[in-house]
């Protein structure tokens, strides 16, 4: 029909569509790489919203800048919480940085799918770090940081003397029956309604399996069988399994702790809600608000030492970076003691070398702050570093949510480990 | 035949349509009133809650939860957690570009969502059944579902820049404002309920102009959109949302910080010990353009609601 026939305007429009695209056609191609341009080395971190650890970097990158006039890094910040997202949605993109912070559980999985290369760094530096700091994966290490975290059992002392149990020390813990005591009887006195927060109001599912696996691990039972990390059968639901389901369910059974705590349990616990609270060295600067009556513990020894989760945030290099050599030297560059001393103090977190908690104040053996430090030392067990963890996380803290909120323990620890072996099998065990 | 009018809103409606009459005695008891107010105070309460806490430290947003006073400016009061959302978060930047992002994806997403509904109701071609079923079809194929292969075309697409004074090819929208905007101006939703609503404006105006020798176009811009006041509003409104929304895809396709738009700014107080003072703070800046837009179209967009029966 005639009116969807191209008339004499249509068809000048249709000409100088054409001639235009003709002409943009004839253009240049303007090229652009993974990891940054030529003499530009891309450099991503999880910390956008925390002014004092980004502050930090920010600072090393300008000193690096500033020591040498090969290469440029340019800092690009992430939001911690979406920063993984970010991270993969990259890699499918082929657009990862040369340099990126990762979480340590996650670097085995980014290794295996081909994200990361190993690091090639002197061995003397890497020799001084804490073992918690270095990512491992088929025996090569993939990243590396600048400090670790720790968890801890922070307490009330008023609460602890008023029950009549004693402090427990680094190398002196609490056995298991001291803190099913301890549970009982400032329970028994009713000043607090909690005795004890697990602060299970995060739904994070990393918070889950970082906060509450060394428990299990302290029972004997563990995520995965790390003899060839190819089964959970038998770890995660054995009888030592078993028992710390038991036992985790048993806590808010016995009304010692809530099933689902409020979203910052730490708060609740300055405000008097709760005797002691299971939390991070991220609230040992809160803990201050309460005086000489804030004090941190190790957490209980269940039967196989007390446990607590090793590895943070560390740096590692994209398999992609153009300019390898370069994204190594400026990992040595920022692991100088310096700035491990810097983000140590700036941070509170636990110095990645012992050169380094000699420079900050309250690092050094006997100070305020060395409870983290020896307590890491001593207790952090890694988390499986296997490429499957991302699925072993996940399925945990599903786990322990339904364990929580009252289901059957042994039931749901062998759908974990079915759901577990099943994810191993089709991922042909991760190459192990 | 019912006579169509067109009333003041701008709502087409049957001469013979029975207007609302006032309400029923019941519904203007104390009763009635009490229970609206309740209803009313029962939906404000998180956003009043919002509000409140963005003026009060951590730990009292914390020790007020069991009470009332969690509804209340009351305690230690201040505009500090303000200051911090403006340390932490480059909040005006953000501010800016989600106002940009959304403003442009409303815009543009009006006129070719308007113009596709337009073609499929006013005009008579072959295909237009199947066209509009596939448009539809498409409603029920969630984001997250296609976000990935999305990322990757838009990862591929070319994009034409200036280096040095010359024109230059580039390939790959991300990290840019175009991947923000552009693959959201198409929307099946909005089609549909503007071919929804162009369906209930007589087509003898149509005739009349076309009579009068009036082209395509010229009745689109003259008589159906002028008449679709409603149906535009509750566009805006239902474009603007999950634009000024948008947490994934920015998150996926954009790195460089002064690129991305609020929501993605809310993760900034996702620490380990978080600031939820400041994240309140933060919260209520950026409901506030939300608010005002809602306000300002809210008669039109439950007119339209109300009369093309879609629930947003």
């Amino acid at each position: 029909m005639s009116r969807f026939m191209i008339g004499r305007r249509g068809t000048a429009v249709l000409a100088g569509v054409t001639t235009a695209a003709l002409a943009l056609s004839a253009c240049g191609v303007a090229s652009t790489s993974s990891g940054g341009s030529a003499g530009e080395l891309t450099l991503w971190t999880h910390n956008a919203g925390n002014p004092a650890e980004l502050g930090v970097v920010n600072q090393i990158v300008a000193d690096y800048n500033a020591s040498q006039s090969k290469y440029t890094v340019k800092l690009q910040a992430f939001p911690q919480e979406s920063y993984n997202d970010a991270v993969v949605a990259a890699a499918t993109a082929k657009k990862l940085p040369c340099v990126l912070d990762a979480d340590a559980p996650t670097v085995p999985n980014w290794a295996y799918a081909g994200y990361l290369t190993p690091l090639d760094l002197p061995q003397d530096l890497v020799s001084k770090q804490l073992k918690s700091t270095l990512g491992n994966y088929q025996g090569k290490l993939y990243s590396i940081g600048m400090y670790d975290a720790a968890l801890g059992l922070f307490a009330r002392k008023s609460a602890l003397e008023a029950a009549g149990v004693r402090i427990a020390t680094v190398d002196n813990p609490w056995t298991a029956q001291e803190f099913a005591d301890a549970l009982a009887k400032i329970k028994a006195d009713g000043k607090y309604q909690y005795a004890f927060d697990l602060g299970t109001g995060d739904s994070g599912t990393e918070w889950w399996t970082y906060g509450y696996s060394p428990f299990l691990q302290s029972f004997g039972g563990d995520l995965i069988d790390r003899n060839g990390y190819k089964t959970a059968g038998g770890v995660l639901n054995g009888d030592a399994a078993l028992k710390w389901a038991t036992w985790f369910q048993g806590l808010v059974k016995n009304g010692y702790t809530p099933a689902k705590s409020s979203t910052d349990a730490f708060a609740d616990f300055v405000n008097g809600k709760s005797a002691m609270v299971w939390s991070g060295i991220w609230h040992s600067g809160n803990l201050s608000k309460l005086g000489a009556d804030g004090i941190v513990m190790p957490p209980p020894d269940f039967g196989n030492g007390p446990k607590i989760g090793g590895g943070s945030w560390q740096w590692a290099v994209s398999s992609t970076c153009g300019e390898k050599a370069a994204a190594m030297d400026y990992i040595t560059f920022s692991l100088n003691k310096k700035y491990l001393a810097e983000m140590a103090e700036k941070q509170n977190v636990i110095p990645a070398t012992e050169e380094a908690a000699a420079m900050v104040d309250g690092w050094q053996p006997g100070g305020a702050k060395r409870f983290f430090l020896d307590e890491s030392a001593k207790y952090a067990t890694i988390r499986p570093p296997t490429p499957g963890y991302p699925f072993l996380t996940t399925t945990f803290a599903k786990a322990a949510q339904d364990i929580i909120a009252g289901g059957d323990p042994k039931k749901i620890l062998d759908q974990a480990v079915s759901d577990i072996d099943a994810d191993l099998k089709a991922n042909n065990h991760y190459g192990f | 035949m019912a006579t169509i009018t067109t009333t003041r809103d701008g709502v087409p409606r049957a001469a013979s349509q029975p207007t609302r009459g006032r309400p029923g005695r019941g519904f203007g008891t104390i009763g009635g009133y009490l229970g609206r107010t309740i209803l009313a105070l029962f939906f404000a309460f998180p956003i009043i809650f919002m509000f409140v806490s963005s003026l009060k430290p951590d730990d009292q947003i914390f020790a007020d939860l069991s009470s009332l006073r969690a509804f209340l400016p009351v305690g230690d009061i201040s505009m500090d957690n303000y200051k911090d959302v403006f340390d932490t978060v480059p909040a005006w930047r953000f501010l800016a570009n989600s106002i940009g992002i959304s403003v442009l994806t409303v815009v543009l997403g009006i006129l070719v969502n308007s113009l596709a509904a337009f073609a499929l109701s006013r005009m008579r071609w072959r295909g237009r059944g199947f066209v509009l079923a596939a448009i539809i079809a498409t409603l029920v194929v969630p984001f997250e579902t296609f976000a990935l292969p999305l990322l990757w075309w838009a990862n591929k697409l070319p994009w034409l820049v200036m280096q040095n004074g010359q024109p230059m090819w580039t390939f790959g929208w991300l990290d840019s404002y175009q991947v923000q905007i552009i693959p959201f101006i198409a929307n099946a939703f909005s089609i549909y309920l503007y071919y929804s609503y162009f369906s209930t404006i007589p087509k003898g105006l149509d005739e009349a102009a076309r009579i009068d020798g009036a082209s395509w176009f010229r009745i689109y811009r003259s008589i159906v959109m002028p008449l679709s006041g409603p149906a535009t509003a509750t566009v805006a409104i239902l474009t603007f949302l999950p634009a000024w929304n948008q947490f994934l895809w920015p998150l996926m396709a954009v790195q460089s910080e002064n690129l991305r738009p609020v929501m993605v700014g809310v993760q900034y107080f996702f620490q380990l010990d978080v600031a939820w003072g400041a994240m309140m703070a933060y919260a209520s800046l950026i409901t506030i353009p939300v608010l005002a837009l809602f306000l300002s179209f809210q008669r039109a967009f439950i007119g339209s609601i109300a009369s093309s029966g879609v629930k947003g």
